[in-house]
Formats: structure tokens, C-alpha cells, sequence
């Protein structure tokens, strides 16, 4: 009994995927999007030897240097190879991007189902507890936290998915809601599975699509957020290189050297355009109906 | 409907209540040394009498329910603290800074929304023309794009490159400050003060105002698809009652949008303020994080997170407004 | 059925050779046939079998898709009117009433509102006379306490009674002829039966020539006057219900039945 119906329903699932996997390739924007994540990936993996510089090396001779062969990127205001640090400030990025996108999406996800799941009070007490974390502006919480709790890569990631879990929550729970009252999962009950297998089996291969794509979108705020925490100066610390410190430190040169802050800058923008474009493509990939 | 937003402030009034006390949690109960925290971490030097003095403000050498008790207390008497910098009353800061933040997050507001559903209307009712993938490809780049990248982008285009190369003076904008500060009914610019409002304004609605078209689009969308509107086709109303018709509904998640959205613009407005040194108090709190004057990042996160949900409980009235579906509840006719 | 049946030697609706295409696909492939004035004609098939893209055509409202054919109503041809003269046919020459009342009523606006706007359109009246002519509507169609009904939302209403609302919509400015989709398919079995009693006392009362589409045969032995069969966009035959549902000549008829007998 049990065996039949977790195979049942996983061939149900196998075509719906296979689907969603095509339209995903044959959105143009989508595809784009993947290319620069996928790209942004290699750089960050390989940053030892794709810079071509030491990125902390200070050099007081070269200060502020425009892009030339030997520095495609410039230099910064300590002669530091720019390029260097954007390569490193990858995988800054990337690290907590998604560091915060995991840990937010796994307590979400927990959250979102326990409270589909049991229903009642102990939805009632989980969906109160989302409003309230939903009180805090989302970078106002950041900066305050991060303000006490210190500076540095796990503050900044522990911060970012304490303040980032409730959309999540909020979606697989609706997500949750729809499956728990299907057919085959009233079945599976009817033929006295245990509780936690069902959601495990049924429940949450057939309610992660919407959440799947709302964590790959996160991903692109988380890398917004620590820039903008860096930015203010409770992110990342000096000397490791993050977009959002780069571009705070190169404001100043905004005058005599816009390099500094450009390029850096850029990265940022066409990282997070890719997280963004493959969360949209995700969501028309798996939800046909809402773009007809 | 009286019933109805009754039920929302009963709702609304225990999660302000525990987000305030979450922040009574974050701030005093969180393992460490919350003299060290307050003065601002790290290895400052702690004099015995600052210690004692910070110790009796807080009431840090009693039980945690005390410390509660008088965090609330504190709270009531509307003690937001002071500073540990200037020892300056953190109440009164906050009344001086708020005005020059309204009024950039007014006109923000007001030009976002109006940009975003235009943008969006246009999007939806030419689905698939050059128009809607415009509005698709700039609204993913305004998504994408850090708020003080492109705050520093737009004083470079409109600030300083015009002025390096002497361009004449109207395209030349002022990139840092509120200028001087000349307002007729709270929010209009007088004079020259325009140029100084505009590029801030911008900044901080780009975000939202890419939010929202694509929100206002995705809802036109499917409201121009609904069941109902094939019935007003097939019955004859003109396409312009249909498109009403269309954008009535589709209002309701882009109203609903605005009041989330207001995190988002508090956010943002701190960064925006810091790039445009705007006097207000996104700029006032970036600068506390930044001396770690803990009292005031404190009580500026307690101002903002009551004025959140302030401004939630509103967008949930004005939801029920345009969608009798919630306000008059479900009592059956006939 | 009717009194008013064939008072008129015109019919109400004269369809001849109607073919609509989608992308080199056609869904309807030469359909001929007439409704006279106070008759109901049932379009029946499977689900895909065209009838829905054939009552959308008799309204013009075939997005995205090549029709051809000619459409007389009242002896005058529509077919091939512009978008603007197709506005001035429906509702007020060619009325629809859709399948699901609880998505075919818009949420925000009061059944009373939904009904006046339709009227106003059609006819040169104040917004008074509209209200009135709305209340009065929704007498005709059975609601009770109409002034208080015309003030409800849709959302107030139980499904019968929302479907009562979309007839009394479409009824409001007297179209001569109704095309009812599955009028009663998203309802229950036990009021099903009301509103297609209700079709047919409007319909004796106003003359209005009905065309029903369903795929249920039930409905057509009980409500229809005559049956055309479609199968894959065409005519399998076509006839009086009782000769057709009596001794079905076309094979797909016959398994038709036999799947409602089984």
C-alpha cells in the first residue's frame, strides 16, 4: 500500500518537473540570468586564479589608478588591484547570499509546514509569531542587530535569515495547505501513514515549487542587504573584500576616480539582476497559469 | 465596517506589543555585556562612573522583569534614551529629523505609485510588445540595482559630471543636503528647493516603483483575463468600463503592497539619506550605527517598527475599502 | 413550447457555414443552423468539441482566432462587424450567461451596479432609470426582496442565486437571442433545475430564443426544443430532442447515450 502510493505520486510529479524545466530553457530572460549567476559562480569559485592580483596588497605608488592593461579595474585609493577585490568580493557575495537564503528557507520551510500541518493553535501561535518578525523593516532589524551583535560574515548571515524566513513561511504554508487536502495525501492518511512521513513523502515535494523560486530571488536581497550593511559599515569588515564595502570606501572618489565605485558597483547590480531573473523565470516555469 | 477595523486593531495591537518586546529581548537579554553593547562594543575604555550610570538608566543590576518593566515604563513616558555621544534626548532627535524624512518619502510615495501603475497598466494591456518587455528589463535593473549605487550614479550624471563640464546651471542638481529647507503645507518645495528634493525622491521610489509595476502588471493581467470582465465584454460595456473594471481589482494587492512597501522605503531610506546627506532620520540612524550610539539606534527602531505597523493597520483599512469581499464579511442576502 | 414560436418567419438566429480557426487549427468546421424567436436550440458534445468557441463567435468575442461564416440576427448579418459594431450587438442583440456565477460576477461591484451599468450602456437612461431597471430584473428572475438584492456583492449571494443575477444581466436590455455555456454545470443537482426553469419562463415571457450549450443529456431531454450534436467542430446530426434522443442515427450520438445509460 504504502510503496504504491509513493510511487504514485512521485510519477506525477516527474512530468510536471520535466515541464516547468522546459519552459524555464525557453525563457530568454531566464536563461540570461542563470548565465550570470553560473558565471558569477566560477569567478567566485576560482577567485584564486581568475584575479590576477594579490586583492589585500596595498601599494601606496599606485593609488587611484585609472583601468589600464596591467589593472583592468583601476586601483583603489590604497593601490589595491580592483579587479582583484571584485573577483574576491565574490565570493563575499556569494558566501552569504546564499548562507542567508539556506538557513531563511530551511526555518521557513519548517515553519510553513508545521503550521500547515498541525493547523489550529499551533498554526494560530507560528503565524503570530511571523506577523510579528514582519513588524521589523527588514535592513532597519539588520542594522540594529548587527549593530550590537558585532560585525563580521556569520554575524551578517545570522542577522540577515533571522529578519529574512517569514515569505517563505508565509508561501509554504499556502502551498502546504493546498496539498495537505489532496487526494493522495487524505489517502495516505486513510491508510494510517505516520504524520511525518506524509509531509517528508507527499507534502513537501509537491509544495516546494512556489518556494523555490522566492528563495532564488532571496538570494539576490541577501547579496543587496550585506552590500548595504557593509555599506553603512556593520557588515563586512576591512581588508576582506565585499561589493558593499568597496563602493562605500570609492563614495569619496566619486570626483577624481568613479572606477573605484563603478565596477564594483556593476558586479553587484548584474549578480543580483541574475539571482532576480532566475527566481522570475522559476516562477513562470512552475506556475503556467499565472502568466497566460 | 466599524467591526471591521476594530478587528484589525485587535490584531494589530498584541504584535506591536511583542515585536517592541523582541527588541527589549535582542537589546538587553542577548548573552554578553549590555554596558559593552550600549557604549557600542569593542574595547572602549568604560569609566566606573559611565558603568554606573548606564547600569541605573537601565536598571541593569535588577532582575530582567524589572529591566522589562522599566523598559516599558520608559516607553510610556515616551523616554526614547539619549545618546551616549552627546547625551542629547533621542525623542527629540527624532522630532527633528522626522520632517525632512516624511517629506522625501511623500513625494517618493506619491511617485512610485503613480509611475509603477502606469508602467504597469501599459505593461499588461500590450502584453508581449516592445512597451511591456521596456518595462519587464528596466523594472528587473531597478530591482537589481543597490540603492546608494545608483544614488551615486545619478549625483555623478546630474551632479558632477554637468558641473565639471559646465553645463548649464538648470541641469546642474545639488548632490548633498536638504538645501534651504522651504516647504509650503508641510510637503511643497518652494524655490530652489526642487532641485534638491529630486534626486533623493528618486532614488528611494526606483526600487518600489519596480515593485509595484510589476505587481500592477501581473494583476491587470489576470484581472483583464478574469471570468467577469469576458461577461462585461459579452455584454456590450465599452473597453474603457472593461479596463476600469480591470484596474479596480487589480488595485487591491498594489494597495496592499504600499504598506509592506513601507519597510522596504524605510530601509531604503537610510541608505538614500546617507548618499544625499539629507537630514533626516534614515541619515541620523546610519550615522548612530556608524558611532555605535546604541540608545539611539534603539529608540529609532522602536519609532520605525511603531510606525510600520501604524501605517499596516491603514493599508488594511483601505484594503477593506475597495474589497467589500472583507468588509462586509459574508452574511448571506439571498 | 412557446407561444411566440414562429410568429416571426424570420428566425432569431440564422448561423450558416460557421468556421473559426486558431493557428491553422479549426475548432469549427462549417456548423449550420437557425433558432426562431422564443425556441431553445442545445449545442451538444464533449468537452473540446467546439461549442464554447461557436457561442463565443455569435458574440464576436473569439480572441486570437479567423472566423468565417455568416451570422444573421434578426435577419440582419453581424459576422464580419468591427469591434465597435459588435459592442453595439452584445447585450442588446445577443446576450451570454457563462458557466461558473462565482467567477462570472465582478467581486467589487454590487449585482444591483453590474446590471444598471449594462443597462446604461445600451440604452440612453439615467442612472436612476438604470437602478430601477436592475431592481426590476431582478424580480423577473426570481430574487427575493430585489431592492435589497441589488444592493448585495456577489460574494452575499449563493450560486443559484448568482446565476439568477448573470441572467437577469443579460435579459436586462431584451436581446433577442441568449447563449447559456453550462449554465448549471458549476451549480448543484438540485438547483440546476431551477435555473433552467427559470431560462424557460423568462424565455416564454420575453420570446428571447435560447441557444444552450451542455454537454449533459439530461438537460437537453428536459429544456430543449431542438439538438444539433457536435464532434470535433461539426455537425453529427441534428433535430428535434425527441427523434434525435429516440433513435440517434450518428454513431457518436449513440455512444453519447449509451455513456449516460451506462
Amino acid at each position: 500500500m504504502i510503496p504504491s502510493l509513493a510511487t504514485a505520486g512521485a510519477s506525477a510529479r516527474a512530468r510536471p518537473w520535466a515541464e516547468a524545466g522546459r519552459r524555464f530553457w525557453a525563457n530568454r530572460l531566464a536563461v540570461a540570468g542563470l548565465a550570470v549567476v553560473v558565471l558569477v559562480a566560477v569567478v567566485a569559485l576560482f577567485a584564486p586564479v581568475v584575479a590576477r592580483h594579490d586583492p589585500l596588497a596595498i601599494d601606496a605608488a599606485l593609488s587611484r589608478q585609472g583601468p589600464s592593461r596591467a589593472h583592468w579595474f583601476g586601483t583603489d585609493q590604497l593601490g589595491r588591484d580592483v579587479f582583484s577585490r571584485v573577483v574576491w568580493g565574490a565570493r563575499t557575495s556569494l558566501a552569504v547570499g546564499l548562507g542567508t537564503a539556506l538557513a531563511a528557507t530551511l526555518v521557513g520551510m519548517v515553519v510553513g509546514l508545521v503550521a500547515a500541518w498541525r493547523g489550529g493553535r499551533t498554526d494560530g501561535v507560528l503565524m503570530r509569531l511571523t506577523d510579528v518578525f514582519l513588524a521589523f523593516p527588514y535592513l532597519v532589524a539588520a542594522i540594529a542587530v548587527v549593530t550590537i551583535a558585532g560585525r563580521g560574515t556569520a554575524t551578517v548571515v545570522l542577522v540577515l535569515s533571522l529578519f529574512g524566513w517569514m515569505a517563505i513561511a508565509r508561501i509554504q504554508r499556502a502551498a502546504a495547505l493546498v496539498v495537505r487536502d489532496a487526494g493522495y495525501v487524505q489517502a495516505a492518511r486513510a491508510a494510517g501513514v505516520g504524520g511525518a512521513r506524509i509531509v517528508l513523502g507527499h507534502v513537501l515535494p509537491n509544495a516546494v515549487a512556489p518556494v523555490l523560486a522566492v528563495a532564488a530571488t532571496f538570494v539576490g536581497t541577501a547579496i543587496l542587504s550585506e552590500s548595504a550593511l557593509s555599506f553603512l559599515g556593520v557588515g563586512i569588515t576591512e581588508p576582506q573584500p565585499s561589493w558593499g564595502l568597496m563602493i562605500s570606501r570609492g563614495s569619496s572618489l566619486l570626483r577624481t576616480a568613479p572606477h573605484v565605485l563603478l565596477f564594483p558597483g556593476g558586479a553587484l547590480l548584474l549578480t543580483v539582476m541574475g539571482f532576480v531573473l532566475v527566481g522570475d523565470g522559476l516562477q513562470d516555469a512552475l506556475d503556467p497559469r499565472a502568466r497566460r | 465596517m466599524g467591526g471591521y477595523v476594530l478587528r484589525r486593531v485587535l490584531v494589530a495591537v498584541p504584535v506591536a506589543f511583542a515585536a517592541v518586546s523582541l527588541l527589549f529581548v535582542l537589546f538587553f537579554l542577548l548573552p554578553g555585556d549590555p554596558v559593552r553593547a550600549i557604549v557600542g562594543g569593542g574595547n572602549r575604555p568604560i569609566s566606573e562612573g559611565q558603568r554606573a550610570a548606564i547600569e541605573a538608566r537601565y536598571r541593569l543590576d535588577e532582575p530582567w522583569l524589572v529591566q522589562y518593566g522599566a523598559y516599558w515604563s520608559r516607553l510610556a513616558r515616551g523616554d526614547l534614551g539619549e545618546s551616549f555621544q552627546d547625551r542629547s534626548d533621542v525623542t527629540q532627535l527624532v522630532a527633528r529629523t522626522a520632517p525632512a524624512s516624511l517629506r522625501l518619502a511623500f513625494w517618493a510615495v506619491l511617485g512610485e505609485a503613480v509611475l509603477g501603475v502606469a508602467a504597469g497598466v501599459v505593461a499588461a494591456t500590450r502584453r508581449h510588445s516592445w512597451l511591456d518587455a521596456l518595462v519587464t528589463v528596466t523594472t528587473t535593473a531597478a530591482l537589481a540595482v543597490p540603492v546608494f549605487v545608483l544614488g551615486y550614479l545619478l549625483q555623478y550624471a546630474l551632479g558632477v559630471y554637468p558641473y565639471q563640464h559646465g553645463w548649464p546651471e538648470w541641469l546642474q542638481f545639488p548632490v548633498q543636503g536638504i538645501g534651504p529647507d522651504r516647504w509650503a503645507l508641510g510637503v511643497v518645495p518652494l524655490g530652489d528647493q526642487w532641485r534638491y528634493l529630486v534626486l533623493p525622491a528618486v532614488v528611494l521610489a526606483t526600487t518600489s516603483a519596480a515593485i509595484i509595476a510589476r505587481l500592477t502588471r501581473a494583476a491587470v493581467s489576470e484581472a483583464l483575463a478574469a471570468d467577469h470582465l469576458r461577461t462585461a465584454r459579452a455584454l456590450g460595456l465599452p473597453p474603457r468600463m472593461v479596463r476600469a473594471r480591470a484596474l479596480r481589482s487589480a488595485l487591491v494587492p498594489v494597495v496592499t503592497f504600499l504598506g509592506v512597501d513601507f519597510a522596504a522605503l524605510v530601509g531604503s531610506s537610510v541608505l538614500t539619506e546617507t548618499v544625499f546627506n539629507w537630514p533626516g532620520m534614515g541619515s541620523t540612524l546610519a550615522d548612530a550605527v556608524g558611532a555605535r550610539d546604541v540608545p539611539i539606534v534603539l529608540g529609532m527602531t522602536l519609532v520605525l517598527v511603531v510606525g510600520y505597523l501604524v501605517v499596516s493597520l491603514a493599508v488594511d483599512v483601505a484594503y477593506g475599502l475597495l474589497d467589500p469581499r472583507i468588509r462586509v464579511g459574508r452574511e448571506r442576502v439571498a | 413550447m412557446s407561444a411566440l414560436r414562429g410568429a416571426s418567419s424570420v428566425p432569431a438566429l440564422a448561423v450558416a457555414d460557421l468556421r473559426v480557426e486558431f493557428d491553422q487549427r479549426v475548432v469549427v468546421d462549417g456548423l449550420s443552423f437557425s433558432v426562431e424567436v422564443g425556441e431553445t436550440l442545445a449545442l451538444v458534445g464533449e468537452s473540446g468539441a467546439g461549442k464554447t468557441v461557436t457561442g463565443l463567435a455569435l458574440l464576436g468575442l473569439v480572441d486570437g482566432g479567423r472566423v468565417s461564416g455568416s451570422i444573421r440576427v434578426g435577419g440582419r448579418e453581424v459576422a464580419g462587424l468591427d469591434e465597435a459594431g459588435w459592442r453595439g450587438v452584445r447585450g442588446s442583440s445577443v446576450a451570454m450567461v457563462f458557466q461558473d456565477p462565482m467567477t462570472s460576477l465582478d467581486p467589487v461591484l454590487t449585482v444591483g451596479r453590474q446590471i444598471a451599468d449594462v443597462v446604461r450602456v445600451h440604452e440612453r437612461v439615467g442612472r436612476r432609470v438604470a437602478a430601477a431597471r436592475a431592481v426590476e430584473a431582478l424580480g423577473l428572475v426570481g430574487l427575493p426582496d430585489p431592492r435589497r438584492s441589488a444592493r448585495a456583492y456577489p460574494h452575499q449571494l449563493s450560486g443559484g442565486m448568482r446565476q439568477r443575477v448573470a441572467v437577469a444581466m443579460a435579459l436586462a436590455c431584451g436581446p433577442a437571442v441568449l447563449v447559456a455555456d453550462e449554465p448549471t454545470t458549476a451549480l448543484d443537482v438540485t438547483i440546476q433545475a431551477q435555473v433552467l426553469d427559470l431560462l424557460r419562463d423568462v424565455q416564454q415571457q420575453t420570446g428571447t430564443a435560447l441557444v444552450l450549450i451542455t454537454h449533459d443529456l439530461g438537460v437537453v431531454a428536459g429544456w430543449a426544443d431542438r439538438v444539433l450534436v457536435v464532434h470535433d467542430g461539426r455537425e453529427a446530426e441534428s433535430g428535434l430532442v425527441d427523434a434525435v434522443l429516440g433513435a440517434p442515427s450518428h454513431p457518436y450520438t449513440q455512444s453519447l447515450l449509451a455513456a449516460v445509460l451506462a
